[in-house]
């Protein structure tokens, strides 16, 4: 069950207090290894018997692409980013993630408010202004944050896509270096999750491992949060690592 | 005086109009803008829903009706949002008259309307330039109706608030969603100190309060000559008749 719990103003219509699914965020920077573990994650929720879902930033069917569009156009001020990128989680939280968990879906979401109060925070946004307009937000059952260094991250960007526009920064720090301020963004957007990982109480893994490290702390955290669905899953034992029988005896 | 939310003063003034669909604003706000004009005063005009980067998205939302009351009102502030960023606080940084055609408190009274918190609705639109004077068209319900219903006979899904499931029927659910607006209208009017015009009056009559409360406020507003050509016109006998083409293309927006 996951306590319908607001940080702010509950989502206008939302009734229920309780609902069966569990939210679980994934937390963390650019190539922290966000997608690939929530790709392993929802594998093996599935694979022991847990029906599981997947979110991330600027997937709404509402405003996934208008801010697709805009990003492309490097057209956007802070306050209209927020307000779009808001209009988006609006969009996924009442169209994906609640009724998700209200199905009894264990959702796990790459991103939430916090990269968006990260973001904000970085730009000079008024941080109470941000955190006022994402008060809405339902308070995940568990929070986890890929903690990484940066001189980690910076190897994976090269190796990857490359440094991209607004991840290094580059709509509001002064200069055309793009490794120089990917460096200085990534940096101040780390410090700024830590101030938020207490403020919001993240379950921080090291993220500065290898995937199978990761990936096994990642598990391990899920594992406790999950652990009381087995009755309203339909499950009567521990699913956990449970070898499949054959049908036939 | 128009200015920041923290206060801090701008060169330019900000003029709003509001009230429901029907209510007459935006003519008499397009009767203000020429009058300025002719004033030789430096204007810009901005209306709601209308910003590059976010008209789409609502457009989307419209027609697939994904709409909810928390989207609806986020999306409706990222349009104000970039149209602050991009048009109306840099016109006002330059001393311009900025007349909004519908500003945050159709935001108010609408997103309420819809079941969107009070505070909450409050607390999003904080980026918001404070107006010099806003203006509210206040009509009746029952003639707002005549006035919207009798002009248009097809309503929109969201404009008649069918989101709300008020009622099955268009008709019966614009009438209670309108009602709720006013009503919020009201509240508005006091919260904020909105400059009520009674837009029962023959239309002459409510430009006249408008424009002597403008007055009172444009002391100070940036000048600039529309017409820079007139002398060379007087001067050499000229028509100007390709200027005239030129301006009809150019005043598109």
């Amino acid at each position: 069950m996951t306590r319908v719990l607001s940080y702010g103003h509950s989502l206008p219509g939302l009734k229920e207090k309780k609902l069966p699914g569990k939210l679980i965020v994934v937390e963390g920077t650019d190539t922290a290894g966000r997608s690939t573990q929530i790709a392993l994650l929802r594998e093996w929720l599935e694979t022991n018997g847990y029906a599981a879902t997947e979110t991330g930033l600027r997937r709404s069917e509402l405003a996934g692409t208008g801010i697709q569009k805009a990003k492309r156009g490097h057209t956007m001020g802070d306050v209209t980013m927020n307000l779009f990128y808001a209009t988006d989680f609006a969009d996924r939280l009442e169209k994906q993630i609640i009724p998700a968990l209200r199905a009894g879906f264990v959702v796990l979401t790459d991103r939430y408010i916090y990269s968006m109060i990260t973001r904000a925070q970085v730009r000079g946004v008024d941080p109470q202004w941000i955190r006022d307009i994402l008060g809405f937000a339902i308070v995940p059952d568990l929070i986890l944050y890929l903690k990484v260094d940066l001189e980690n991250i910076i190897p994976r960007v090269v190796n990857s896509a490359g440094f991209d526009y607004w991840e290094s920064g580059m709509d509001f720090l002064k200069g055309d270096d793009i490794y120089e301020n990917y460096v200085r963004y990534q940096t101040a957007i780390l410090n700024q999750f830590e101030a938020l990982a207490e403020e919001y109480h993240f379950h921080s893994v090291d993220a500065n491992r290898g995937v199978p490290e990761i990936f096994a702390d990642l598990r391990d955290a899920i594992q406790t949060v999950v652990g009381d669905m087995h009755g309203h899953a339909g499950l009567s034992e521990a699913p956990v690592r449970r070898k499949a029988k054959p049908v036939l005896k | 005086m128009a200015t920041l939310p923290d206060g801090t003063p701008l060169r330019g003034k900000l003029f709003i109009v509001e009230g429901i669909d029907g209510s007459g604003k935006s003519t008499q706000l397009d009767l203000l803008h020429k009058w300025l004009l002719s004033r030789g005063y430096l204007v810009a005009f901005t209306e709601w829903n209308s910003s590059p980067v976010v008209r789409q998205t609502t457009k989307r939302g419209k027609d697939r009706r994904l709409l909810s009351p928390a989207s609806f009102c986020l999306l409706h502030a990222a349009d104000l949002g970039d149209r602050i960023e991009h048009q109306i606080l840099p016109a006002l940084q330059a001393g311009a008259i900025v007349l909004a055609d519908r500003y945050i408190y159709t935001a108010f009274a609408r997103d309420v309307a819809r079941g969107v918190n009070r505070e909450w609705v409050r607390a999003v639109y904080r980026f918001a330039v404070r107006p010099t004077a806003a203006f509210y068209f206040r009509v009746p319900l029952e003639e707002s109706l005549q006035r919207i219903v009798g002009g248009r006979p097809e309503l929109k899904y969201y404009e008649a608030g069918l989101d709300l499931g008020l009622s099955g029927d268009p008709y019966q659910s614009f009438r209670l969603f309108q009602g709720l607006i006013l009503e919020e209208y009201d509240r508005l009017v006091e919260e904020f100190g909105l400059m009520v015009i009674d837009a029962t009056l023959p239309l002459v009559q409510q430009q006249a309060q408008v424009r002597k409360l403008v007055q009172s406020h444009v002391k100070g507003a940036q000048k600039v000559d529309h017409r820079p050509w007139r002398a060379v016109l007087a001067k050499e006998g000229l028509y100007g008749r390709y200027l005239d083409e030129f301006q009809t293309g150019g005043e598109e927006e």
